[in-house]
């Protein structure tokens, strides 16, 4: 009885495409180019990427067809991922990983704990994280093997460096903001001046600054490591940019919940606490998402100050004579997990933006 | 006891006193690093101050839009490599928002092929780091291509290698910068003339006559032409050549410029995509219907309804995706292209030591070109803003 329904469902839809591709001269002709230009691409890179492809051997020269050279990456697997991090210490780093990943897991299902003591444990958890993580990156306790930071590289550095720039930022960004919006002139004209300032030069100039420029700063013979400089230089930069982001979620709220507060006799600090900055972080969630995205896009850059991250690593083999010719794979393969990182990541803020959290 | 807490939690006291304690916490930082950086640049021996920018620099620069060479002063670098900056950014600007609009407009055909390529168009490029792209066009595109010896000629004298592309370029003889005054004189002219036929327009409804024009525009067409008769200008092709193992005569693209030209407006291209589309999404479906009702065609509906009231909403967001692509422009210095940051954080610093001078001046510079932008977009914005009556 339906299938009459159904079959003059897909014939108005048949039309439908039908008219949306070849309806008007517009139309048509727009069909005929697109689908021309998807001729022009999608074949050669089927080709290249899967048909004309190496896919097995241990060295460039079992790279005998035209096409792209995956050997490259089981050849590079390990300094792509962790850079010069001695192979015997890898487990740190991989314990390390499975570590966070269970805690973002966590924090992601968090609705689903029912407990208050579930909750108590969680945060406990990822209060103690860095910590834990620190002694398992770089060592130096419970025996374990100080591994210096120069041999810090590959997805786990840019990981390191965009995590802890974002998360670093977040107090600093907070009382930023808070000082932009301050009744005391000092304090909100020296917190306008810093965040345009940081937020009108580029990356690449505080890189510089915090690679020739902090070690002048510093009284002599205190030497700081070449990373913490940079992670100190990232953190004060994406702190401007969140600050302007808190701002924008404090702007959000009514000004009936200020003088509400005010009225219940809270002191500026409780209301900001426990009224208004609930509230407003609940707001920007998704845009600090968003600039989580472009802080994992930009770390990309300490390569110009000589650090190998994850694009680094893909630089430093092209230096080698018998890999020069596979850096194409080497970017692809890079720029695949950039994209699926942070593609899946506007995703979730897309999410989080439709249905905010209560 | 007593008084002193009363004094001490009055909210003017408290005021005053934690900006003083700010101000004197932000003075002594500042000093305790003055103080450190003075003393370890006399260890060092770098020199301080802005002095250098009268030395000399002893080292030449790939290309450069103004004369330079290894005996000009570090002030000229500086200038030069501003230049180079501000040349790639504008370039990159233009193309970035044709891109764009073009992308954004594509994405809300309705078509189904072509939105969705401008949709995975637009996912692909914002979700891939813009350095990785800069590097995939550099070092796996442009690198590759065949030396300056075998290179491809695809347009009649159009040479495309691994030492960019070379093209013929014009090159006028005889007075002819008289001839270019006289043309830029009657082009102001003309817009101005222009200018009034709209007033006109607008305050009687009529058009200027075509004879109004034709008595305004010959007697300009006349000038122009003795003008070119008089200057004895010539215009003849400049042809790159190949002589030993690069060209010579002619112009060229440098593999660095478009690398970096490339990567920069389609990767902002992208972003303006997304401005686009959700601008033209704000404007109410009533206008354009009401465009409809009033008997105007699609592309005037889209002229006269659509852009100005998307403008309105498009430029805030453009104005933001300008100043990051002139930030993103110090990429630059990755692969190799003498900008700013390139020449004077990279080469200039090495050669004289003097960090602190030259990044401040570099930010500085970026500070001023972020400003001049905002500026002019403020500007352009007014000329959109609803005037409410």
């Amino acid at each position: 009885m339906n299938i009459k329904k159904i079959k003059s469902r897909y014939h108005r839809r048949y039309k439908q495409l039908y008219k949306q591709l070849f309806g008007g001269i517009t139309n048509a002709a727009l069909t005929l180019g697109s689908s021309y230009l998807l001729y022009l691409i999608i074949p050669p890179i089927i080709s290249w990427a899967i048909i004309d492809a190496n896919w097995f051997g241990s060295n460039a020269s079992d790279c005998t067809k035209a096409g792209a050279c995956w050997v490259y990456i089981s050849a590079w697997w390990q300094q792509l991922l962790f850079g010069q991090y001695p192979s015997d210490q890898l487990w740190r780093l991989v314990l390390c990983s499975t570590l966070f990943i269970t805690l973002l897991s966590a924090l992601l299902l968090h609705k689903k704990l029912h407990t208050t003591q579930q909750k108590k444990c969680l945060l406990l958890a990822i209060l103690c994280y860095p910590a834990i993580a620190f002694i398992l990156m770089y060592g130096g306790f419970f025996n374990l093997v100080i591994v210096e930071t120069r041999f810090w590289g590959g997805l786990f550095l840019t990981l390191v460096i965009a995590v802890v720039g974002i998360v670093s930022s977040f107090p600093l960004g907070l009382l930023l903001a808070l000082g932009r919006q301050s009744k005391l002139k000092m304090i909100r004209l020296f917190c306008i001046g810093f965040i345009e300032l940081w937020r009108g030069v580029p990356l690449i100039t505080i890189l510089f600054m915090a690679s020739v420029m902090f070690p002048l700063f510093m009284p002599q013979g205190v030497n700081i490591d070449s990373l913490l400089r940079v992670l100190v230089g990232v953190s004060l930069f994406s702190a401007a940019y969140m600050a302007e982001i808190i701002r924008g979620g404090l702007q959000a709220i009514p000004k009936g919940q200020f003088e509400a507060a005010k009225a219940t006799g809270l002191s500026y600090w409780q209301s900001m606490f426990i009224i208004i900055l609930p509230q407003a972080i609940t707001l920007v969630i998704p845009s600090i998402v968003s600039a989580f995205i472009s802080l994992i896009k930009e770390t990309t850059l300490v390569y110009i100050i000589g650090m190998f991250d994850f694009l680094g690593i893909v630089q430093f083999t092209a230096s080698n004579s018998e890999w020069i010719r596979y850096t194409k794979e080497g970017y692809v393969f890079v720029g695949a997990i950039f994209w699926i990182i942070c593609y899946s990541l506007s995703r979730y803020s897309r999410t989080l933006e439709q249905e905010p959290l209560r | 006891m007593k008084s002193i807490l009363r004094f001490l939690n009055n909210t003017r006291v408290r005021s005053i006193g934690y900006q003083v304690i700010l101000s004197i916490i932000a003075f002594s930082f500042f000093i305790f690093i003055i103080n450190n950086a003075s003393s370890n640049l006399v260890d060092q021996g770098i020199a301080t101050g802005f002095g250098f920018l009268n030395d000399k620099t002893g080292f030449n620069i790939a290309s450069s839009l103004i004369h330079y060479d290894s005996s000009s002063t570090y002030l000229r670098l500086f200038i030069t490599a501003l230049l180079n900056t501000l040349l790639v950014s504008f370039i990159s600007i233009i193309f970035a928002t044709i891109i764009g609009f073009f992308v954004g407009i594509m994405r809300l055909s309705g078509h189904p092929i072509a939105s969705r390529i401008a949709a995975t168009y637009v996912e692909t490029l914002r979700n891939i780091p813009l350095l990785l792209q800069v590097f995939f066009w550099y070092f796996a595109i442009l690198q590759p291509l065949p030396s300056p010896r075998s290179s491809i000629e695809f347009i009649n004298n159009f040479y495309l290698n691994n030492r960019g592309l070379h093209f013929p370029s014009p090159e006028l003889s005889g007075q002819s910068g008289w001839f270019f005054i006289v043309i830029i004189v009657s082009t102001i002219t003309i817009l101005y003339w222009y200018n009034k036929a709209k007033k006109y327009r607008i305050i009687s409804g009529k058009n200027k006559k075509k004879s109004w024009w034709a008595l305004h525009l010959s007697p300009l067409l006349f000038i122009n032409i003795s003008a070119y008769i008089i200057s004895n200008t010539d215009l003849h092709w400049n042809f790159p050549v190949l002589t030993g193992f690069n060209f010579e005569g002619g112009a060229v693209i440098t593999p660095e410029f478009f690398a970096l030209f490339i990567a920069l407006s389609t990767y902002t291209g992208a972003y303006i995509a997304e401005n686009v589309r959700s601008g033209i999404q704000s404007v109410e479906k009533s206008q354009v219907e009401a465009g409809r009702a009033l008997g105007l065609s699609p592309f005037n509906i889209m002229r006269f309804i659509i852009i100005p009231n998307a403008m309105r909403v498009i430029i805030p967001p453009l104005t933001n995706q300008y100043l990051s692509l002139t930030k993103n422009s110090s990429l630059a210095a990755a692969i190799a292209y003498p900008d700013i940051v390139l020449m004077f954080a990279g080469t200039a610093l090495n050669q004289t030591g003097q960090a602190i001078e030259i990044l401040l001046m570099i930010m500085l510079v970026y500070l001023l070109i972020s400003l001049v932008i905002a500026l002019l977009m403020n500007i352009y914005n007014k000329r959109f803003l609803l005037v409410e009556k």
